[in-house]
């Protein structure tokens, strides 16, 4: 081979290359969307599809379906918090699609003021992706005076693409005393979004 | 490249500089390659330090030497400098060196882009340094304990240190990259003619598949990082939930380049053992179509199974039942190599010097890891073995003999041919039992104390691992030390010793065995004449 038809070569060699080293760099930040893409179709679970934002934005008046879901409240209190608290209804029929509101009473047993934090669980935790909770005592820390009481309101939704399978759900809140003293705004918001 | 002229017109146009411009200057693939070489060892004794120290804090339970932070930062570092400091430039030195002498090129494609693909390493490395030094310093912030995964959320709250991480990262890609688009030109336009792809020596084929891996999988951790560092400082939320990001995104991107990564690390030696087990069996390699193939077959399938790093992420059942679908079917071309090998010494007159110790070594180890491997690719038994010390035994039976170990049979292999001096054989065998006896006592006991349920990642340990523990600090002791023999064993060669002839070894085949030991400056100015019996 000649040495000019050689360097052509190897320059269009190194352009071809350059644009694939390119390509790739972008493939990297088209990976953004496309992730969410292929979880939404694939329905691989990620974070965002369970977060409750994304599902109360979906139309839902007309998807609500005829099915009765029972739930079930159920409440327990760490020993390190004095505090009473229960759920003003323990059983719920619900229809999937449908708003419906729960209020849970909290009553301070001692003299000073104390602030609690609820810890939030779902059985069977398949159902989770579908429980959306649009206002819940559990998002913020609660602190109730010496001796106050208070009723703290739960307001969710089961989703219609809950699986036919599941027919009944328990929440389960568990109520404890902080161990740290309450972080600064922007991680409590962050505890808002996610639900 | 601006020269149209040929090169036999301007014979002031290689005029040697001497001293330190001899090295800062230089476009010469052996003085390059001799950089690189010298790069590596350097990170692999800084590596090998953050190692031992790791070693030594884990040799009690309870926290003697270390705090937490310190530790996890030594991890990360361990693992940062071992793969992108030590292993990554020792192979590209190993290209640079043996690339042209094998194809018969007179010097790489883009020799001033050698050259800067080479000078990127140092402030990269200094990067890297830094930014484990900067948070000894007041306000240097908190250090990296991420692990050199540098997952989100962990990974944007760490100090300025990060920074510092993340702009090596940036550096050391590109000079990864660079070197790789200088080996494909190389590879592709300056065989000598008559040398068909399917006639290059085996260690280029393993340097083209590697190449590629690099280019296609380097600019997405490029990509990966700079969202982190967006993340960091600019306000955005690629990997922030609160900001609707995910943080499992970041996992993609960086396995998306991890697991490529350790093909990338592996190849190379492939290469070397491809050469070494011929040479010393006196018999042609067996099977060399499929061991191209089966190198691709690795290359091209390696890239589409990253996700069995996150079994435990919560994906669903059809995307983990692929991802160990497709990782357990690698073990099929990775077998094939394997056997390969094998069926090359199979009946051969087989002679053990030192390479040839470390190619049997590798082959017994590596075939290890990979079945520990293939238990790790099994969902339901992985969830047990994540992030324990299981994890750490496999993929240090894989790289250390896969990658590191296949380094070193190539040093020694190429040592007497790039110095012109034999290397001492007794202490280059006493280097090897001593290395292969403190490797295996370091990392064996690893699999007990991760099947038992040891963590990794993790400063301090239950009582009931203290046993395995004592062993495997001793045996990292021993095989850390160790590598100061080669070190000696090295500068002795280059000092001086037998000389050795221009085909230093009596089985060895190819066109790096035709030009004297130590090569001329300039080799294959005229492209030699391919014969039959020299292709690989």
């Amino acid at each position: 081979m000649n040495p000019e038809a050689q360097a052509r070569n190897k320059r269009r060699t190194v352009w071809l290359l350059s644009l694939l080293v390119l390509g790739m760099f972008g493939f990297g930040f088209a990976l953004v969307p496309l992730y969410d893409l292929l979880c939404q179709v694939t329905g691989i679970q990620s974070v965002s599809l369970r977060s409750a934002g994304e599902a109360v934005a979906e139309p839902l008046p007309g998807r609500a379906d005829s099915r009765l879901i029972t739930i079930k409240f159920d409440t327990s209190v760490h020993p390190n918090l004095p505090w009473d608290f229960q759920p003003l209804e323990r059983n719920l029929q619900v229809h999937p699609g449908k708003l419906y509101q729960v209020n849970f009473a909290a009553r301070n047993r001692s003299s000073a003021s104390v602030t609690g934090q609820a810890i939030p669980s779902v059985a069977p935790w398949q159902a989770t992706a579908f429980l959306n909770k649009l206002e819940c005592f559990c998002f913020n820390r609660q602190t109730l005076a010496g001796g106050a009481s208070v009723e703290m309101p739960l307001r969710f939704m089961i989703s219609p693409d809950l699986p036919p399978d599941i027919r009944s759900l328990t929440l389960s809140y568990s109520l404890m005393k902080p161990e740290t003293p309450a972080p600064v705004s922007a991680p409590e918001s962050a505890r808002h979004e996610k639900g | 490249m601006s020269h149209t002229s040929t090169l036999h017109d301007v014979p002031h146009h290689h005029a040697n500089p001497t001293g330190w411009r001899r090295w800062l200057f230089s476009t010469n693939h052996k003085d390059i390659g001799t950089l690189y070489l010298l790069f590596a060892l350097a990170m692999l004794f800084m590596g090998g330090a953050s190692a031992m120290l790791i070693r030594a804090e884990l040799f009690q339970p309870g926290i003697q030497l270390l705090d937490p932070d310190l530790y996890n930062n030594l991890v990360t570092n361990h693992a940062l400098l071992m793969i992108f400091g030590s292993v990554m430039p020792a192979a590209a030195g190993l290209a640079n060196w043996m690339i042209p002498l094998m194809i018969g090129a007179p010097d790489m494609a883009l020799p001033r882009m050698n050259n800067l693909s080479f000078w990127i390493l140092p402030a990269a490395g200094t990067m890297l340094i830094l930014s484990f030094v900067v948070p000894f310093f007041p306000g240097g912030g908190s250090q990296i304990n991420t692990g050199w995964t540098l997952y989100p959320p962990l990974s944007i709250q760490v100090g300025m240190s990060m920074d510092f991480l993340i702009f090596a990262i940036h550096l050391l890609g590109i000079s990864s990259v660079l070197a790789s688009i200088n080996i494909i030109v190389t590879l592709l336009n300056m065989r000598a003619p008559g040398m068909t792809l399917m006639k290059m020596p085996i260690f280029c084929w393993t340097w083209l598949v590697t190449a590629f891996l690099l280019i296609l999988v380097v600019p997405v951790l490029a990509g990966g990082v700079t969202m982190l560092l967006f993340d960091r400082h600019f306000g955005t939320s690629f990997f922030d939930a609160a900001g609707g990001g995910d943080p499992v995104l970041f996992q993609h991107l960086f396995w998306f380049f991890g697991h490529p990564e350790v093909y990338v690390l592996l190849l190379p030696s492939i290469g070397v053992l491809s050469h070494v087990i011929p040479t010393f069996a006196r018999k042609p390699l067996f099977g060399y179509k499929s061991m191209v193939g089966a190198m691709i077959a690795v290359g091209t399938i390696g890239m589409v199974v990253w996700a069995h790093h996150q079994y435990t992420i919560g994906m669903s059942l059809g995307a983990v039942s692929y991802f160990m679908i497709g990782t357990i079917i690698i073990s099929i071309p990775v077998g094939l190599m394997i056997f390969n090998f094998i069926a090359t010494m199979w009946r051969g007159a087989m002679s053990f010097e030192t390479p040839m110790l470390f190619a049997v070594a590798i082959i017994l180890m590596f075939t290890f890891g990979g079945l520990s491997g293939v238990m790790l690719a099994v969902v339901p038994a992985d969830m047990q073995y994540h992030d324990s010390m299981f994890v750490v035994a496999h993929f240090h039976y894989v790289l250390m003999p896969g990658a590191v170990f296949g380094l070193f049979a190539g040093v020694f292999y190429w040592l007497p041919k790039w110095t012109g001096h034999m290397y001492d054989e007794r202490l280059g065998k006493i280097f090897f039992w001593i290395n292969v006896t403190g490797f295996n006592l370091t990392f064996f006991p690893q699999h007990f104390l991760g099947l038992a349920g040891m963590p990794r990642r993790i400063i301090d340990y239950n009582v009931m691992f203290t046993e395995f523990n004592v062993i495997s600090s001793i045996g990292a002791m021993i095989f850390g030390f160790s590598h100061l023999l080669l070190l000696y064993i090295v500068i002795k060669t280059i000092r001086g010793g037998e000389p050795a002839p221009s085909r230093v070894w009596e089985g060895a085949r190819g066109l790096e065995w035709e030009v004297a030991s130590p090569p001329p400056f300039h080799t294959w100015e005229t492209p030699p004449p391919i014969r039959q019996e020299q292709s690989a």
